[in-house]
């Protein structure tokens, strides 16, 4: 019995709203990259449920590039996390407001 | 009994991701985020990619969150205070496209199983039993530039990274 198509894109959809939920409401910049994985995640899931379900390679080679990018934009992320919070001392995103109109 | 794998492994990441941006702490946070990663690896494994389940729960959990916890201990965040004055806007943008989400897929989920035959390309590189073997094959022939430009990716933002969180040298003095 296999599982249809359609459930993985719910819950991908799912996942993805809470994560766009997450960097829109949230105040603490951490929380809002945490929020950003999420939704790289759920389009992880939409891959690999349509490289199974097309029988393609293809869908798994691309979670993989996006692991790595997801990796490399965490070391940046939290680089610039750290040095906002050398330079104001608080994570608070509506604290930052130096580049609004 | 893959239903209710299916049914187990989504319960678990939708319930983990709504915690991931509901608890305040952000410790808390980061470990619910780890469970939920946990929980797509073994959602990846009962869809036949046994390499990326792996791989996710080396990169992800072993990797990214690790860093996430370090930087939450070198900064000191225990609680956060509030949160934003956006939630209104956040909710206008986000209740209508799941709504419009969920629609589309109930409408289009028929046609979607039963014109599958007409999705199913023809299978040049199909999911064996050695997923590992296949993946490999399939990345370095195929997608061998991609490849590069990923450990391009990687190398610049290790050197941005430390060149953005660095220290300057004169800086202790001044």
């Amino acid at each position: 019995m296999t599982i249809p198509i359609s459930y993985y894109l719910i819950l991908s959809a799912i996942v993805f709203f809470t994560g766009v939920m997450g960097v829109l409401i949230r105040r603490n910049i951490i929380a809002i990259l945490l929020s950003v994985e999420l939704m790289l995640n759920a389009t992880n899931i939409n891959f690999v449920a349509f490289s199974h379900h097309l029988q393609d390679l293809g869908g798994q080679v691309f979670v993989f590039f996006a692991l790595t990018v997801a990796a490399a934009e965490v070391a940046v992320g939290l680089a610039i996390i750290i040095a906002l919070h050398r330079s104001r001392s608080t994570i608070n995103v509506e604290e930052f407001n130096l580049l609004k109109w | 009994m893959s239903q209710l794998f299916f049914g187990y492994f989504a319960g678990m990441i939708a319930i983990t991701s709504i915690l991931v941006v509901a608890l305040r702490n952000p410790v808390y946070s980061a470990l619910s985020l780890l469970v939920m990663f946990f929980h797509v690896a073994g959602l990846f494994i009962t869809l036949h990619a046994e390499f990326l389940a792996a791989v996710q729960i080396i990169v992800y959990a072993g990797a990214i969150l690790v860093l996430y916890l370090f930087v939450v201990m070198i900064l000191n965040v225990t609680q956060d205070d509030r949160y934003h004055s956006q939630w209104r806007i956040a909710g206008v943008v986000c209740i209508p496209l799941f709504i419009e989400s969920i629609l589309l897929l109930s409408g289009g989920a028929g046609a979607l199983n039963t014109g599958s035959s007409s999705l199913q390309s023809e299978p040049h590189e199909a999911i064996t039993a050695n997923n590992t073997l296949a993946i490999g094959k399939t990345l370095f022939s195929t997608y061998l530039f991609p490849f590069e430009v990923a450990s391009l990716v990687l190398l610049v933002a290790m050197i941005g990274a430390i060149v953005i969180a660095k220290r300057d040298i004169g800086e202790r003095d001044a």
